[in-house]
Order: C-alpha cells, then sequence, then structure tokens
C-alpha cells in the first residue's frame, strides 16, 4: 500500500492505495466522490474523465498513485459554492442535454477542457473532440447544442424539437 | 407562444441539477456497512459438460468469505420467463431451466460457473483466477439454421431441439395469404439480417443485497426498469422471499433501453448470499462483462415477400423469420418476435392478408431479450425495406407507392389481430416532404456529385404499439403478468403533493414531466409536486418502465388517482362552503360555488383534510390519498414517417448521414423537449445499427465484438443534426391524455430510411445493389458496390 495526496476540488486528500488502484477508485471508494463515472474498462466512454493539472484524463486510465501531488477536479468542483451551476453545466440543462445522466459529467469535464483551449468550436470541432465520450440516450444533438450554447453561439437555428 | 407551464410546456428538468452536480444515487454509489464483493467467475467456451469445481486453493486467498458454486443454488430456483408463446400447433414453447450458477453445464461464454464473495473486489477478482474447473468443451451451435438442421449438438440435453417454438400468425390466414401471392401481378422477395446488437446502456448493472437476520428482511439494490417486477420473479419463483420481507430499489438508473428489464442471475445471487452470509454483498458489472451477462437484442434473419396487383395495391405479405433466442429464454425473450413483432407486420398499410411464421431457437449465445422497440423495429425495417424495393422494381416513386397503399380510416383492424384507434399517415408524409426539403434533394445531390459523392434519399414509415398493454389481451398472449400501472396520490396538509408512480425514470425525465399533468388537473404550481419511483417500499405496486408506456399507462393511473383525489376534495370544499358537492368547480387551485362568489383555496382544503376540525366526519374519513390501477383497453399506436440523405463516398464506401428528417405522430405531447430528446436518442441508436454496430459471434460462440474497441458504438461525430416534428398529432382515443409514447419510435423509425437511402445512393451511381445487410460499413458498401 502507498500513501496518495492530492488536490481534489480545492481541498487536500489523502489516502491508502494498492499500487493497482485507479484514479477513479481512489475518487469514488476512498474520497466518496461518486460523481465521477465508469462505464467501461477499455478507456472508451469517458463517463469517468476529470481534470489532472488543468488536462482532461479519463481517470479509469491513471493510476492513484500518478496523480499523488496532483491538482485535480471533478464534476463535483464545477458548480459554484452556493451551488449556482456552471456555464456549461446551466446549458446542459437549458438545452437538456442529458437523459438519464450517466455520461453527463465526463462530457461536463471534457466540455470544459474543449472550451478553454477553444473558445468558439464549430459542430464539427465539438463532434471531433467528444469522440471518447459515449451518449446512449441523447443522439448528441442536444449535448452539441449545449456546448455551443455554452461557447456564447448562437443555437436557436437548431431545431430545439 | 409555447406554454410556460403545465401540459405542452417544457420546463427545464428538476433531475438535472443533482446529475450535473454529480449528486445523483445510482446503484453503484451505494455502499451498505459492512458489505462484501463478489465477482464471478464466468465460462470462457459456449458450451461444456462441466465435471466440476474445485475451490480449495481460492478458498485459502486473501480476504475470500466464500465461493459459491452450482451446488450452492441446487435447490434453488431458476430465472423465469415472463412469456409463454403456444406454437402453430397448439403446443406450448419448449422451456428449459435457466440455473443461477451453472449446473454441469455450461451453454454461452459468461455462463456463470462460480461467484467469489471477499473483503474487496480486487481480492474476489484474485481469487476466482486460483479456480480451478473441469470443463468437457462440445460443439457450439451457432448460425440458427444450423442448430435446427438434424443432428445438430442440442444446447439443452432435456430439450427434443433447438426449436423453441414455431409460431404462425395468423395462422387461419396463411392459405388465403398464399391464393392471394398465387394470383399477384408482382411479387417482390427480400431475405435479410436484422443483426444482434448490445443494449449498451452506459451504466453497467449493479446489485446489492443486504439481509437484516433479526427480522428476516431481504432488500436489493439494483439497476432495473421495474424493481416491483424483479420482486415478484425473484421473491416468488427463485428464491420464494414473499413481497413483505423483499424490498427492491432501483434508485437513479443509468438508462436501460429493455436491457434492465429482466430478472438476471446477479440479483438472484446477491440476494441468496446476503443471507448466507449475513453480510451485505454488492456486484458491480464491468463492460467486458456486460457485453457477455446483458441480454442482448434484435438478431432475427427474414424472408419477407409481398405481394401486389397490377394497380400497385399491396394484396398479401408473407414472412419467415427465425429469431435467435440465445441459450436461455430471457425474461420476456419469446414475446418480442412474436407479439411484438407479428402484430406490427400491417404497418401503415392496409394490406389485406399477412402471414408470419417466426421460428424461435436456441443457441450457445447469450441470451436475446428486448431492445429499444423490441420486435417492432424489425418488423418495421422488413417491411419498409421490401416496399422500397417493390417501388424500384416497378419504377414507380417509393413515397407514392407508400401513399397508394396508407390506411386513411380509423379506427382500423388489421388483419394481424390489433385495431389501430387513430392515425394521419397522410399528414406525416405530408409534414416530412416539406420539412425535409424534398425539392430541393436534387439540387444538393449535384453538389455531392460535384465533390464526386454519390447522394441518396431513403424514406420509410413506421408504427409501433406502444403504451403496453391490455392485461385481458396479452394473457392470451402468452403473458405470465398482467400490464397495468399503479399510483398513489398523497396530498400533504399543507397542499402539496407526492407521486408514487410504478413507472420508473431511466433517463425519460418523469420527476419532470408527471408534475406538469397534475399541477395542470389542479391549478397549481408543478414545484409543489414530487414525484417518487423505484422503491417498493414506496410505491404501492408497479409494472414498470417500457414499451412506451409510462405515460400512456403510467401517467393514466396517476390521473386516476388525481381524479379520485379532486372528487373528495370537492366534497371537503362543499362542506366548507356550505353547498352542494355538484355545484363545486376547481380552477387554479381555488374551489368555488358555481354562480356565487364563493371560493375555498387548494391548501384550505387539503389542511381541512388533516385537521377535521370542521369536517363532514360521518360521511368522508380525514386525509387525502388516493391509489389507482389504470389498465389499458389497447394499445397506443405512434406513427411517423422519416427521411435520410446520405453521402457515399464511391472510393471507400463510407457513408455520411447529411440529412436526417422525423415526424412522428404521438398524440398529446405533456413536454415537447422531453419528447424531441427521446427521438434524437432514439435515431441516434438506429443510425447506430444502421451503420456502425453488430455483435459478432465466431463459430465457436467465443464473441469478438465484446468491448468499445470492437463494438463499434455510435459517437458524436458520426451522427448529425436531427430535424424532427411533432405537430401532426392525432390524440390516443382510449386513455385520458390522449398520449401515444414517444420512446422507441426513433430507434424503429431510424434503420430503414438509412439503409434506403444508401441503396439509393448507390442505384443513382449507376450500380445495381438492392440490398446490403446492416451495420453498413464502408467494407460491406465497398463491395456490394463491386459486385452490382
Amino acid at each position: 500500500m502507498s500513501q496518495v495526496s492530492m488536490t481534489v476540488n480545492g481541498k487536500v486528500a489523502t489516502g491508502e492505495v494498492e499500487g493497482r488502484t485507479l484514479l477513479v477508485e481512489f475518487l469514488r471508494e476512498n474520497l466518496g466522490l461518486t460523481g465521477t463515472h465508469v462505464g467501461c474498462d477499455t478507456s472508451q466512454c469517458g463517463a469517468c474523465v476529470v481534470h489532472v493539472n488543468g488536462r482532461d484524463v479519463k481517470s479509469c486510465t491513471m493510476f492513484a498513485v500518478e496523480a499523488d501531488g496532483a491538482e485535480v477536479i471533478t464534476i463535483e468542483g464545477m458548480a459554484a459554492e452556493d451551488g449556482t451551476l456552471g456555464t456549461i453545466q446551466q446549458a446542459f440543462q437549458d438545452y437538456h442535454g442529458l437523459q438519464c445522466g450517466f455520461c453527463t459529467p465526463g462530457m461536463v469535464m471534457t466540455a470544459a477542457s474543449l472550451l478553454a483551449a477553444n473558445p468558439k468550436p464549430s459542430e464539427a470541432e465539438i463532434r471531433a473532440y467528444l469522440e471518447g465520450n459515449i451518449c446512449r440516450c441523447t443522439g448528441y444533438h442536444n449535448i452539441v447544442r449545449a456546448i455551443m450554447a455554452a461557447s456564447g453561439q448562437d443555437v436557436s437555428g437548431i431545431a430545439a424539437e | 407562444m409555447p406554454k410556460d407551464h403545465g401540459i405542452g410546456a417544457s420546463p427545464k428538468r428538476r433531475e438535472d441539477v443533482r446529475f450535473l452536480t454529480g449528486a445523483g444515487n445510482y446503484t453503484d454509489d451505494i455502499n451498505v456497512k459492512g458489505q462484501a464483493y463478489v465477482h464471478f467467475l464466468r465460462s470462457d467456451v459456449a458450451h461444456g459438460t462441466l465435471n466440476g469445481v474445485d475451490t480449495a486453493a481460492a478458498e485459502a486467498m486473501p480476504g475470500v468469505v466464500r465461493i459459491f458454486t452450482g451446488a450452492d443454488f441446487a435447490e434453488v430456483g431458476g430465472l423465469p420467463c415472463g412469456w409463454q408463446v403456444t406454437d402453430r400447433f397448439g403446443e406450448v414453447m419448449q422451456e428449459p431451466a435457466h440455473p443461477v450458477l451453472a449446473q454441469g453445464k455450461v451453454r454461452h461464454v459468461g455462463d456463470p460457473i462460480a461467484a467469489v464473495v471477499a473483503d474487496t473486489y480486487a481480492q474476489a477478482r484474485d481469487a476466482a483466477e486460483a479456480i480451478e474447473y473441469d470443463i468437457d468443451e462440445l460443439p457450439a451451435v451457432i448460425d440458427m439454421k444450423a442448430a435446427l438442421s438434424k443432428g445438430a449438438p442440442k444446447v439443452h440435453d432435456d430439450l427434443t431441439s433447438n426449436l423453441c417454438f414455431d409460431w404462425g400468425f395468423v395462422e387461419e390466414n396463411k392459405e388465403a395469404v398464399e391464393a392471394a401471392f398465387a394470383k399477384a401481378a408482382h411479387v417482390t422477395t427480400l431475405e435479410l439480417v436484422n443483426q444482434r446488437l448490445v443494449a449498451n446502456a452506459m451504466e453497467p448493472r449493479v446489485a446489492v443485497g443486504d439481509y437484516h437476520r433479526a427480522t428476516d428482511e431481504h432488500t436489493l439494490y439494483t439497476t432495473s426498469q421495474n424493481p416491483h417486477v424483479i420482486r415478484l420473479l425473484m421473491g416468488a419463483f427463485v428464491l420464494g422471499i414473499p413481497e413483505h420481507k423483499l424490498r427492491v430499489v432501483a434508485p437513479d438508473v443509468g438508462g436501460g433501453f429493455g436491457s434492465k428489464i429482466f430478472h438476471y442471475a446477479e440479483e438472484a445471487f446477491c440476494t441468496f448470499a446476503a443471507k448466507a452470509i449475513n453480510r451485505p454483498v454488492k456486484w458491480t458489472c464491468s463492460r467486458s462483462e456486460a457485453f457477455i451477462s446483458d441480454a442482448q437484442g434484435r438478431d432475427h434473419v427474414t424472408k419477407i415477400e409481398l405481394a401486389l396487383d397490377k394497380s400497385n395495391n399491396f394484396t398479401a405479405l408473407r414472412t419467415d423469420t427465425h429469431a435467435n433466442m440465445g441459450a436461455y429464454l430471457s425474461t420476456f425473450a419469446p414475446s418480442v418476435p412474436t407479439w411484438l413483432h407479428g402484430t406490427l407486420m400491417a404497418g401503415n398499410y392496409k394490406t389485406p392478408l399477412i402471414y408470419v411464421n417466426v421460428k424461435a431457437v436456441f443457441t450457445n449465445t447469450v441470451p436475446v431479450d428486448a431492445y429499444r422497440g423490441a420486435g417492432r423495429p424489425e418488423a418495421t425495417f422488413q417491411l419498409e425495406r421490401v416496399i422500397d424495393k417493390a417501388a424500384r422494381e416497378l419504377g414507380v416513386d417509393p413515397i407514392k407507392l407508400r401513399r397508394q397503399n396508407f390506411i386513411t380510416e380509423f379506427p382500423y383492424a388489421t388483419p394481424v389481430a390489433v385495431e389501430y384507434d387513430t392515425g394521419d399517415y397522410v399528414a406525416t408524409m405530408d409534414k416530412l416532404e416539406e420539412i425535409a426539403d424534398m425539392g430541393g434533394f436534387e439540387k444538393r445531390r449535384k453538389a455531392s456529385a460535384k465533390k464526386g459523392l454519390l447522394r441518396g434519399l431513403g424514406v420509410n414509415c413506421y408504427i409501433e404499439a406502444c403504451g403496453i398493454a391490455p392485461s385481458h389481451l396479452v394473457g392470451q398472449l402468452g403473458a405470465r403478468a398482467g400490464l397495468y400501472e399503479s399510483a398513489t396520490v398523497r396530498v400533504n396538509a399543507t397542499g402539496g403533493i407526492s407521486v408514487m408512480t410504478g413507472s420508473h425514470s431511466h433517463g425519460q425525465g418523469h420527476e419532470t414531466a408527471f408534475p406538469q399533468v397534475i399541477a395542470d388537473m389542479i391549478g397549481i404550481d408543478e414545484s409543489m409536486i414530487e414525484i417518487v419511483h423505484g422503491d417498493t417500499s414506496k410505491v404501492p405496486m408497479g409494472m414498470g418502465t417500457y414499451g412506451s408506456r409510462s405515460l400512456a399507462v403510467g401517467g393514466s393511473a396517476m390521473v386516476r388517482a388525481a381524479e379520485k383525489v379532486i372528487n373528495k376534495a370537492k366534497k371537503i370544499a362543499a362542506h366548507l362552503m356550505e353547498a352542494s358537492d355538484a355545484d363545486i368547480e376547481l380552477k387554479d387551485g381555488q374551489f368555488s360555488v358555481a354562480g356565487t362568489d364563493k371560493s375555498v383555496a387548494w391548501g384550505d382544503v387539503t389542511l381541512a383534510a388533516y385537521v377535521p376540525h370542521n369536517y363532514p366526519l360521518e360521511e368522508l374519513e380525514p386525509g387525502l390519498e388516493e391509489t389507482a390501477f389504470y389498465d389499458p383497453a389497447n394499445f397506443t399506436y405512434p406513427a411517423g414517417a422519416y427521411a435520410c440523405e446520405v453521402e457515399v463516398d464511391p472510393e471507400t464506401g463510407k457513408v455520411t448521414i447529411e440529412r436526417f428528417t422525423a415526424t412522428d405522430d404521438f398524440g398529446t405531447l405533456v413536454n415537447p423537449m422531453i419528447v424531441s430528446g427521446q427521438v434524437h436518442g432514439g435515431i441516434g441508436q438506429g443510425i447506430g445499427q444502421a451503420l456502425l454496430e453488430g455483435c459478432v459471434y465466431d463459430d465457436d460462440g467465443q464473441l469478438l465484438t465484446g468491448s468499445y474497441m470492437d463494438y463499434a458504438m455510435p459517437r458524436a461525430d458520426d451522427v448529425p443534426f436531427y430535424k424532427v416534428d411533432h405537430s401532426c398529432a392525432t390524440p390516443c382515443t382510449h386513455n385520458p391524455l390522449g398520449v401515444k409514447g414517444c420512446g422507441e419510435a426513433g430507434a424503429i423509425g431510424s434503420p430503414p430510411s438509412v439503409v434506403n437511402a444508401v441503396v439509393d445512393a448507390l442505384q443513382r451511381g449507376g450500380h445495381e445493389v438492392t440490398h446490403i445487410d446492416m451495420p453498413l460499413s464502408p467494407s460491406r458498401v465497398w463491395q456490394a458496390m463491386q459486385q452490382g
């Protein structure tokens, strides 16, 4: 067992882990941050995306010990202190960008990374960036709309209903 | 001006806040103090005799609590099947045993052999690797026709063959159908495969069993679309636990699409094992495990023939389908290729004579059951493909041929035993032609041609039977359950309302949409109403959510219960205002006496119900809570018309969906935003089936598509924005809301238009291609172009 220590959503988090313990397991089981989900075991679905040192990372593909000393942000860290949803979160609600909600944390974290690097992405750029995030409910229509809207683009021309 | 509240409005979903902040409560988020973890050792061969399982070394591994094998379940019931089909000859289907853990034989890759319970997951997995088991591998049967051939290895030794049933529908029509074919002016024949799919809800299945010895009470937390059904099936048929000692909780569930309807072995195991070791037991399915343990979908091989007269009227339809059941009968498997498929073969057309033959076959593959649409996509695909082929053979416009044969008068009794109550197929097709801008197709085709790409346009119609289902009817058809729904409307003293519904939400937004209905009925704010679901200890009874039934059946039960509440509240109001019950009106949350200015508020009445100081106690009980069960009089029949435009790259065979348009008639819409979202998601899955997805077994029964590395799920860059329209609404005539259901339409209606579009593109490009089996991968399309 190893001792790991990292900053998660602005707070110091420490714990004992095995070498094989994945970052997502540490977040969910040791820290009780169950917003980060596991939807596959081949790093394909993206339900487990978190930010590690400012980059979007599939937390099922990183060992907890690799994140020792890192700055980690999870979906639980995306709203304001008073609970006000962040811009991307609010856009997902406004544009019905989620249904069952299981892929949603990963989608929001991935979208946040995209918009940090590319503040006004085109539809094609959004779809390409979401290549590593699978949603089975929405057919992606409203996810793409939500991300476009969150980046300040007018989506009124895209059929809503 | 869109409505801002009540029926027809699109308020933001209240459930979204918890999902968007990581505060959802999915089953894997539930941990019971002291829980142990189970890992299942599963067969790695498709068929074999299990001679023995040696657990001695594994039991000595660190953290192991107990290892269970088939011997521990020898006296425990098997997993039941909820539907019994009667075949063409009046015999009931062959129904094999379905043990929780393998009993002497394994029948598909993934069949559970042993279960290791340990202090941690990692310890359970480690110990499973130390189990030694002795299997004599047997030849596997994978292909359905081979499975029915003489001398084929039998999946179940105690059955007479691998034929589960040979079903004819309607058997009495068979000769008349043959006579119609004999005198047809034209017959179009198409052989096709509706390939096996995996539902792939993004949340893998989870089960947590808990047991309290002091009270002999069991709790199962599980990823289910219908917790009461699991309580009944598992309690009554597998473990012998009465309902009052068994609580089943299905909290937030991350998608289902049918795959979480069924009662699975892992649920029974965790419930059983928690008592056996007197400690909670948790199982979390990995995605790889889901591919070999979740019931799969579709897998039909069909020959369909359409007879037409010299004026191009459809005169008869005949189909011959082999339907794969897999190795065991999953909970509702026999209903899918029969009553959810044969009854829909009339589609939107007045074909007078129809005969459907389905042979259901056991193979050494994962069991097959309902997946979004369940039987109806299979019916729609073959019908809409053969019509398209007929139009091309006859040189007539595919839309014109459809229009000519549309059913236009309702109610309409089909030759396949159902009666469509309402619809307007001309209107949805008119709307489709308009909003898909079919007039602009030729211009777009030329633009594609300039880029060296072949552009095609495909159209299809669909109808489905939803709002499942009238109990008396499905009882005659083989269902071993009733398919009503229940709801309790509990009004609290201060006027707020809890609705306990048997419907289950796993993405459909019931917590937002159901209150819109109640708010309209009473005239109060939606925020005063909460929806409670997914827990057998809170909801009296429920048949759950599938078959696009939640609003049509569960919503109707809620309306009936609310009507009872309002009737009682009017009596209380009448007492408070010293008026007659019959004169009381309820509007905008105020009870008033007709023709007077007397009124009392909703909250005054609800308070009086619970503080009955001034109350007609001799006539009415205090309190304000009512329960209703609603059993539908008929199915509902959503219908629509879809159009797809594709570009095909002749160099590579790659298909790109350029435009996708859907016009649907869902009757009354409660929340148009949610309805559109349901259609979008269905279209996404339908495009997935048409272009990408397919479950492949090799000849030995090894699943070659066992992960997201191999099973191609549709991703954001595989699909376009969709244009959807629901304005051509003909309300359902037999439920109180006029709703029809919208959950499956997109998945039913979209695959044929994609394939029709690709065939159209290739034919316009000079290729004599009449059909390509799904998924239309670049290699399949390219090969078809080379051959045609």
